[in-house]
């Protein structure tokens, strides 16, 4: 009997992010059938040229943006662990972006619901592009028991931290 | 409409404040395709009838940041510059990397037209359809680093404020110039991303001259339809697959050329191009990677290669410099040609450079020109107000670079470009300075010397480019090859040339079918839209103006230096054969359909249809 497959998470090293964007390409590809970055569910931030890193859900164990969604249009998923939205259901309220810590969900561009990675039923496209071009800054693993939550950071925390590591203590000031 | 175009372009006049949105019609996008190609187009659409007389400083002049129905599509996205050349006074199509372009697409936009100059220092923000200029009297005067923090700040803290509810917003994306741009300097680049630069051509001081500090802009749309996404894709993969099968530009990107080009082929500017072979194990590039790259990979939007490397100062007398590799050109401009072989010194001065928004290239060349000059005592210690230039003072040459991008004492005359400078204080101390620039047609040459003959430019490769110096734009025959008219379709397209190395050939075509939906065949390129192309822009060169004129008799030529002999290496006495020069000349002239005066024929013109070129030859005449 083949063995179950576990669900995956997608783990990140956001300091090797060469700033390719080939993440975005593959996943506005995979979901819009078109190169669309701004309606890319991984977004690569780059507030700080040099300070590259994708910025996507982490699938908290928790779940608070599930839990914020007043009309119930967010899940999980039993089979990946992944947050599905429901288009019709959404209102764009934005809730679930301020129940986000690292506040990841953002509005679709052009229609009115909110975008959120949904692991791509198991074979993430982001993860794909990442290993074919051996950056590897993107890696699929078996979800275990971990603190995901603690990848949920806002898109300044994470720059600030890159900074430090990467400038040296200065490095706030491009900020 | 063409598939793959937004169909649009902005039309700016800063004199007076206004902004309207232009068409071109499918024929001219067919014919002239986008970057490169359309800027030719419309430069002489819009300035031929007075070329000679526009002054490419002043409020006449166009500034054209343009994309083509490539740009986002073909891995690797950039973002073509032009306009009368400060440099040349003809066109230059001068491309940055970056996500400009593709966030101008995703906005709706394939290009930004701008002419006229604004009272007060402004910059051009966008988001989508909404286009303002705002006051930049802020900005003004602060260097890259600084410029790019506050203008990201400003103008996310703007989409957060009108835009509660989308989200955290992503940086927009943006093109700005430095003191340099603002200052005039004609070795002023157009920057992005801090070390990124469109450097060929002087368009920062063009950007600087109509006070227009920065572009910023943000797309949320996708990219232009393409005609067939399901090729697009597979021919994204396609490119993909063979660029990931290539070492030497994913690991080193040009960065190991600083030694390469020293060592293995003799053809790298040492001490102002006096010698091009050096074996300076200090300067390997496994110094720059193990001391420096604080990431071994850094690029653009879609770029399988990301040859650039992020390289950080962090300790010691040059601590906090940031900069990209640097890449080949830099260690050889800022590096070995004024005499500095040390990894730490040569990041810090690129990183000067970037901050000041000088091109690393030009300005290191006039340097090095300066420092050869301070070498054989024609220019004193008091030309240079106190400052002695000595061959491998790094410190001293970052006083310089400073000088010149503020234009103070003898920066001020260093600023107007090696050519340009060399006639200038030729004319004070009554020498003939011309034999120590190493330029062609008033742009510096890229740092690929043609003496060893074991680079890639051939020997007249700068003396008939129609952009001169720019060692990305070298002419070659046959002209099918690997020569300026296909240099001329990956600058139109915009994208990457590194992403096309060990690509087959025909893939841009099939490329640009799928955006398109269009057929083009590469000869069809070459000996008709290239080639028209190309026409074009040897006729602006040559009626130059308003300050300079080229003759190609005497400046279809290269520089005095590469007739002498190699001094040292393995090519010792290897130099430049001259009637071989000639000879190349001639066939090249031919093969373009040139006279043997070097302008175009009317034959030439007829065949491509260009008959509104025909009356511009008169205004072109030599003896």
């Amino acid at each position: 009997m083949p063995k179950k497959k576990e669900p995956i998470w997608i783990a990140r090293d956001f300091a090797k992010c060469s700033g390719c964007r080939k993440c975005e390409i593959a996943c506005s590809l995979w979901h819009e059938n078109r190169v669309w970055p701004d309606a890319s569910r991984v977004r690569v931030f780059m507030l700080v040229p040099g300070l590259e890193f994708p910025h996507l859900c982490a699938q908290c164990e928790d779940y608070p943006c599930v839990e914020s969604c007043p009309t119930k249009a967010l899940s999980v998923s039993d089979k990946t662990g992944a947050v599905l939205v429901d288009n019709e259901a959404c209102i764009a309220c934005g809730q679930c972006i301020d129940a986000c810590p690292g506040r990841v969900p953002h509005m679709h561009p052009r229609e009115k619901h909110i975008v959120i990675c949904d692991l791509c039923n198991g074979n993430p496209q982001c993860v794909k592009v990442c290993q074919e071009g051996s950056w590897n800054v993107l890696r699929t693993v078996e979800r275990g028991d971990e603190p995901y939550r603690l990848y949920a950071r806002k898109p300044d925390e994470i720059t600030r931290d890159l900074a430090t590591k990467i400038y040296g203590e200065k490095g706030g000031e491009y900020l | 409409m063409i598939q793959g175009y937004a169909g649009k372009f902005l039309d700016i006049d800063l004199s007076t404040q206004t902004i309207k949105e232009t068409k071109f019609s499918d024929e001219i996008l067919k014919d002239y395709m986008g970057g490169r190609g359309l800027a030719t187009k419309i430069l002489w659409d819009r300035l031929g009838s007075k070329w000679e007389r526009v002054d490419p400083l002043g409020p006449e002049n166009l500034l054209l940041l343009l994309t083509g129905p490539l740009t986002g599509y073909y891995p690797g996205g950039r973002t073509c510059v032009s306009g009368k050349s400060p440099q040349s006074s003809g066109v230059v199509g001068s491309t940055l990397s970056g996500e400009f372009g593709v966030e101008l697409r995703c906005a709706g936009y394939d290009g930004i037209i701008v002419t006229g100059e604004s009272e007060k220092p402004v910059y051009l923000f966008l988001k989508d359809s909404d286009v303002e200029l705002r006051n930049a009297s802020e900005v003004w005067g602060k260097d890259g680093k600084q410029t790019v923090t506050a203008l990201t700040n400003e103008c996310r803290g703007l989409l957060k404020t009108r835009y509660p509810k989308y989200g955290e917003w992503k940086e927009p994306a943006m093109l700005y110039v430095g003191p340099a741009g603002e200052n005039k300097v004609r070795t002023a680049v157009v920057c992005s991303k801090w070390a990124h630069a469109a450097g060929y051509g002087g368009y920062g001081a063009v950007m600087g001259s109509k006070k227009l500090k920065a572009v910023v802009a943000k797309g949320t749309g996708p990219l232009p339809d393409a005609a067939d996404i399901r090729k697009v894709k597979k021919l994204i993969e396609a490119v993909c697959s063979d660029v990931y099968e290539g070492e030497l530009w994913r690991r080193w990107g040009t960065g190991a050329g600083g030694y390469n080009f020293g060592n293995k082929t003799s053809s790298e500017p040492i001490r102002n191009w006096q010698e091009e072979w050096h074996d300076e194990k200090g300067y390997g590039v496994d110094k720059f990677e193990t001391r420096l790259w604080m990431k071994p990979y850094w690029g653009d939007f879609g770029c399988p290669t990301t040859c650039l490397k992020l390289a950080v100062v962090r300790n010691g007398k040059f601590k906090g410099a940031i900069t990209d590799n640097p890449d080949y050109e830099m260690q050889a401009y800022l590096g070995t040609n004024l005499g500095i072989f040390i990894p730490e010194e040569n990041v810090f001065l690129a990183s000067l450079l970037d901050d000041l928004g000088l091109c690393g290239i030009q300005t290191g060349n006039v340097m090095g020109f300066a420092a050869e000059l301070y070498q054989r005592k024609i220019l004193t210690k008091e030309d240079l107000d106190g400052l002695e230039l000595k061959w491998g003072d790094t410190e001293a040459f970052a006083t310089l670079a400073e000088r010149i991008a503020y234009k103070e004492n003898i920066g001020s005359t260093l600023a107007e470009g090696t050519y340009r400078a060399a006639l200038k204080i030729g004319k004070t101390k009554k020498l003939d300075l011309l034999p120590y620039a190493v330029q062609a047609k008033g742009i510096s040459i890229g740092a690929h010397g043609i003496r060893s003959g074991q680079d890639f430019p051939e020997i007249i490769s700068y003396a008939c480019s129609v952009q001169c110096g720019d060692h990305t734009s070298l002419a070659s025959l046959p002209l099918d090859g690997g020569g300026e008219v296909m240099g001329i379709f990956n600058d139109s397209g915009v994208f990457c040339v590194f992403n096309s190395f060990g690509v087959p050939r025909n893939v841009r075509f099939d490329f640009y079918k799928a955006v398109t939906g269009l057929d083009l065949t590469r000869k069809e390129w070459a000996f008709t839209k290239g080639l028209r192309i190309l026409q074009l822009q040897r006729i602006m060169l040559l009626l130059g103006g308003p300050d300079l004129n080229w003759n190609p008799k005497i400046h279809d030529d290269n520089p005095p230096r590469f007739y002498e002999p190699l001094p040292n290496g393995p090519y010792k006495g290897k130099t430049t054969d001259k009637n071989a020069v000639e000879k190349y000349k001639r066939r090249y002239y031919r093969a373009v359909g040139w006279d043997k005066k070097g302008v175009p024929t009317i034959g030439i013109l007829r065949k491509l249809g260009l008959r509104d070129a025909e009356k511009a030859l008169e205004r072109i005449s030599y003896d």
